[in-house]
């Protein structure tokens, strides 16, 4: 039996038939929409690579069947950036040296826009880890990765105030 | 993975009767069960989505004082409504020790609650489980078994329950409403997981077609606020299941602990209450003596399953610590670490 569904796909209205209730968000990111940024890592909910927002919120797109998530809103890594501009999270990831092999980034980058939106952490080094927790990096890159957290905080922290001032 | 048909029912009756077929499971985020069913692990033949049922994701004070928590509430937003962490800290300290950010958004209360064991060979398709096949033997009983059960495990099976949140839930008295086909029910949470005696493939007493809707904490559990704590030991700081946890609540008036709740997890099928240990602390100082004597009290039935002696020794630490921790009072903040022994204050290094 076909599904039919529709998502907001960064900014986008798209419309899939779904021949097979098995297809998760991940799959049809990369197999049906070809936005390949999000990895595949474990496929288990384990690594983090696949960490996508739906309705402004950091998940494992691994683990989310696509018919259940009908009418979301999805922000994958090919959505953060504004043009050419690149999103200031990516750009502390560049400035910091966050990543080596890259294949984790698009995850890791997706997790920390969505930590920065749950306001947990702040600009303490220790919350920031503890909330990244779930984006393994086997490059080892932690350190640059929680400078670049810090930083693009730290910058959202001033444009905060620049607006509200 | 196994294919299935897909139900998206309309109202809490009709999800009902499509999960009461043979082969049906509910489907809420699915952080578990899809991992289980891309590992061979549940083969449903029909998924019953409630994810798009109305009225299941409130977070509500009833008339009584009772807080009714929807099944369908996230971890992570029950752990970051602010008055739910104020009133029930050791909950939301239980919640954010447990999984990833990213797990936490998506994973449900109910689905919290029926999460299925982590033992390796229940994972292991290749391997014998009654848990995962009733009849064909236990694998994890003269395997590798250092992180199974201490209590309540019997020669049929020897896996734990792995949910943090259920443990300070179990020790306050947590109630469980459900929608079946006769109707709504409720029973106590320490009622819902079952020990495996013969039959370790029923992890729950639910019946086909029984729904979660609710968790509900009575109006009692809300005394504990200002001494409760959750701590669990994992083999590396962040994003792993327990080896051994406890959480521990107190009332203390004029120096004497007038009321204490303990529970442990990591070490049974299902989330431990130990009531011996909340008997003799009933009326004594709040002292290390007395917490040591109630976590002997706790562990008194405790016997290895396998190479695992270890934890019961642990499970005591864990207990006193847990216990001097409440007596010093909640913290106003979380800590940088939720539930970790090893920071006891925001800016620790990582252990």
């Amino acid at each position: 039996m076909n599904h039919s569904i529709s998502l907001t796909v960064n900014g986008a209205r798209r419309d899939f038939v779904l021949d097979d209730p098995r297809v998760t968000l991940l799959d049809l990111l990369r197999e049906r929409l070809h936005l390949t940024g999000t990895k595949k890592g474990c496929d288990r909910g384990q690594c983090g690579a696949c960490t996508i927002l739906v309705d402004g919120k950091r998940i494992n797109s691994c683990l989310a069947l696509a018919i259940s998530h009908d009418g979301a809103d999805i922000l994958t890594i090919e959505g953060v950036a504004r043009g050419d501009q690149l999103h200031p999270v990516q750009a502390a990831f560049i400035a910091h040296d966050g990543f080596q092999c890259g294949f984790c980034t698009p995850g890791q980058i997706m997790s920390a826009i969505g930590m920065m939106r749950e306001a947990q952490a702040g600009n303490d080094p220790e919350r920031i880890r503890e909330c990244m927790s779930g984006n393994l990096c086997r490059c080892g890159a932690y350190a640059g990765i929680v400078d670049a957290v810090l930083e693009a905080q730290a910058g959202m922290d001033e444009s905060n105030q620049r607006r509200s001032a | 993975m196994k294919s299935f048909d897909y139900v998206r029912p309309a109202t809490v009756a009709e999800a009902v009767a499509a999960a009461a077929q043979p082969g049906a499971v509910y489907l809420a985020a699915g952080t578990n069960l899809l991992d289980l069913m891309k590992g061979g692990v549940s083969r449903p033949d029909r998924l019953v989505d409630v994810t798009h049922l109305d009225g299941l994701d409130a977070i509500e004070t009833l008339a009584d004082g009772s807080l009714r928590i929807g099944a369908l509430v996230s971890n992570a937003d029950l752990a970051h409504d602010a008055n739910f962490a104020k009133s029930y800290p050791a909950v939301a300290e239980a919640l954010l020790s447990g999984a990833s950010a990213q797990l936490r958004n998506a994973a449900t209360v109910g689905g919290n609650l029926l999460q299925r064991t982590r033992c390796a060979y229940f994972y292991d398709t290749a391997s014998r489980c009654n848990k995962r096949e009733a009849g064909t033997g236990c694998d994890a009983r003269d395997g590798e078994n250092r992180s199974h059960a201490v209590l309540g495990w019997s020669e049929n099976c020897i896996a734990t329950h792995p949910s943090d949140f259920c443990v300070p839930l179990v020790a306050l008295d947590a109630v469980v409403e459900i929608e079946g086909r006769s109707g709504r029910r409720e029973i106590a949470l320490d009622e819902l997981h079952r020990l495996p005696g013969n039959t370790p493939e029923r992890d729950s007493a639910l019946d086909p077609g029984d729904l979660i809707v609710a968790v509900r904490l009575p109006p009692a559990a809300r005394v504990f606020s200002t001494h409760a704590r959750y701590l669990k030991v994992r083999e590396r700081t962040s994003y792993a299941f327990a080896v051994v946890s406890a959480a521990a609540a107190l009332r203390i008036e004029n120096g004497k602990v007038a009321e204490a709740r303990v529970a442990l997890g990591g070490v049974a099928a299902k989330p431990w209450r130990a009531r011996p240990a909340e008997d003799v602390l009933r009326g004594v100082a709040p002292t290390a003596d007395a917490f040591q004597e109630a976590a002997w009290r706790a562990l008194a039935d405790a016997k290895p399953s396998g190479d695992n002696a270890f934890k019961i020794e642990l499970a005591r630490r864990i207990v006193v610590r847990a216990l001097l921790l409440a007596a010093a009072g909640t913290p106003a903040r979380l800590p940088a670490l939720p539930a970790s022994p090893f920071a006891s204050t925001s800016g620790a290094i990582h252990a």
